[in-house]
C-alpha cells in the first residue's frame, strides 16, 4: 500500500484541479445570474445540495467515507 | 471550421495528430522552441533541434495539407545555464532568415531565477535587434504570479512593442496586467495543470476577444491537441456564432502570427451565397 504523502503526490495536482473546475463553475453561475435583469439572488435546491457538499469536504471524520456521505447527500432518500 | 493551433510542439506528437488535425480543420501550427524532458549539453543539439522545426517538421505537416511555422530560443528551464544559453544565442540570427521562423520563442521564466533574467532579457534584445515577434511562456503552478509579474517588470524597462509580443499561459489569476499593458496573451489549454476548455471560454466572455490566443501546447507530456476543439465545441455551445469562433481560433492568430509577413494566412469571413434556385421538381 502506498503512504499517504505517495498518495497526495499522485492526487494533489487533479485534486487542486477538480476544485478550480467546480470554483469556475460558481463563478460561470453567478455571472449568469448577474446578467439576468431584474432578478433577485439566483437560488435553487441543487445550488444548495453543492454548498452542502463543499461543506462535507472540509468536516473531520473518523473514517475516510466522504464520496460516500457526498453521494448519500445527491441521493432522494425518502 | 478553419483553426490555427498557435503554440504546438509538433515533434513529441504523431502523424497521426497531424491527419486528425487536418480532419478537424487545422490549417497551420506554430511551433516554439522548448524543454526536450533533460537538459541539454551542447549548443550543437540546439541547433539540430531548430533546423528539425525549421526544415523537416515543414514537410511531415504538409503532407496532411497543414502549414508549419516555429520560433528559436533557449527555453526558459535551459535558460538556467547562461554558458550553453549564450553559444545558443550567437547561432539564432541564421534561423531568422528561414522562411518559417517567426520569432524567438518561447522565452521567459520557470523558477524566475537571476540566470533565467539574464537570458531572457538577452533574447528579448536579440528580438527586437532583428525585429522579431516574441512569445513569453509563463510559468507553471505556484511559480506563476511571481514569473508572470516579473516578466511584466522586465519587459517594461525594454524597448519592446506590446502588441509584437505574447504572453502564454496565462489563467484567470495572471490575465488582466499583460492585457491592460497592451500584450497579447494566451490560454493553454492542458488536461489537468493549466487552464481547462470551459475556463478558457469563461475567460473570454470576461475579457472579450481582442489579443487573445488560445492554444493546446501539445507536448510529450500528458497534453492532447484536440483540447483546442474541445474549446470550440464549447464556445459554440454557450451560443457564439462560427464566425465568432472563426474570429478566436483562427482570426486571432493569423492577426499576431501574420505581423511577420512569413505567415501569409489571413483572417477570413463566413458568407451566404445568394444563388437562384435549382429546384427542378415540376419541370
Amino acid at each position: 500500500m502506498q503512504t499517504a504523502l505517495q498518495v497526495l503526490d499522485r492526487e494533489y495536482l487533479e485534486a487542486r484541479c477538480s476544485l478550480l473546475e467546480l470554483a469556475a463553475a460558481l463563478d460561470r453561475i453567478d455571472r449568469a445570474s448577474d446578467h439576468e435583469e431584474g432578478a433577485g439572488e439566483f437560488s435553487d435546491s441543487r445550488l444548495e445540495l453543492l454548498k452542502q457538499a463543499m461543506a462535507l469536504l472540509s468536516e473531520k471524520s473518523h473514517l475516510p467515507n466522504r464520496s460516500e456521505r457526498m453521494l448519500l447527500l445527491f441521493s432522494d432518500l425518502d | 471550421m478553419q483553426i490555427i493551433q498557435p503554440h504546438y510542439h509538433a515533434i513529441a506528437r504523431t502523424a497521426q495528430d497531424y491527419e486528425r488535425m487536418a480532419m478537424s480543420g487545422v490549417v497551420a501550427v506554430a511551433e516554439p522552441a522548448f524543454w526536450a524532458g533533460f537538459d541539454r549539453l551542447y549548443p550543437e543539439t540546439f541547433i539540430d533541434y531548430f533546423r528539425q522545426i525549421s526544415e523537416f517538421e515543414p514537410t511531415r505537416a504538409a503532407e496532411y495539407g497543414i502549414k508549419h511555422y516555429c520560433w528559436v530560443a533557449v527555453n526558459p528551464k535551459e535558460a538556467e545555464n547562461p554558458e550553453l544559453s549564450h553559444e545558443v544565442l550567437k547561432k539564432m540570427p541564421e534561423f531568422f532568415n528561414k522562411p518559417t521562423v517567426l520569432g524567438v520563442g518561447e522565452i521567459g521564466f520557470h523558477k524566475t531565477t537571476k540566470n533565467e533574467e539574464e537570458i531572457f532579457e538577452a533574447q528579448v534584445e536579440q528580438a527586437i535587434k532583428y525585429d522579431q515577434l516574441i512569445l513569453i511562456h509563463t510559468p507553471h503552478l505556484q511559480d506563476k504570479v511571481r514569473g508572470t509579474k516579473r516578466t511584466l517588470e522586465v519587459l517594461s524597462h525594454m524597448n519592446v512593442n506590446p502588441e509584437r509580443v505574447w504572453i502564454d499561459h496565462v489563467e484567470e489569476h495572471t490575465i488582466r496586467e499583460p492585457l491592460e499593458a497592451g500584450y497579447w496573451v494566451g490560454f493553454t489549454l492542458y488536461p489537468v495543470t493549466k487552464c481547462s476548455p470551459k475556463r478558457a471560454v469563461d475567460m473570454l466572455e470576461m475579457y472579450g476577444h481582442e489579443r487573445i490566443l488560445v492554444n493546446s501546447s501539445a507536448d510529450w507530456g500528458p497534453s492532447d491537441p484536440f483540447t483546442l476543439q474541445q474549446c470550440v465545441v464549447q464556445f459554440r455551445a454557450r451560443g457564439y456564432s462560427t464566425q465568432d469562433a472563426i474570429e478566436i481560433f483562427h482570426n486571432n492568430p493569423a492577426r499576431f502570427l501574420g505581423q511577420n509577413p512569413k505567415f501569409d494566412i489571413k483572417p477570413i469571413r463566413l458568407e451566404t451565397i445568394d444563388e437562384p434556385s435549382h429546384n427542378l421538381i415540376g419541370n
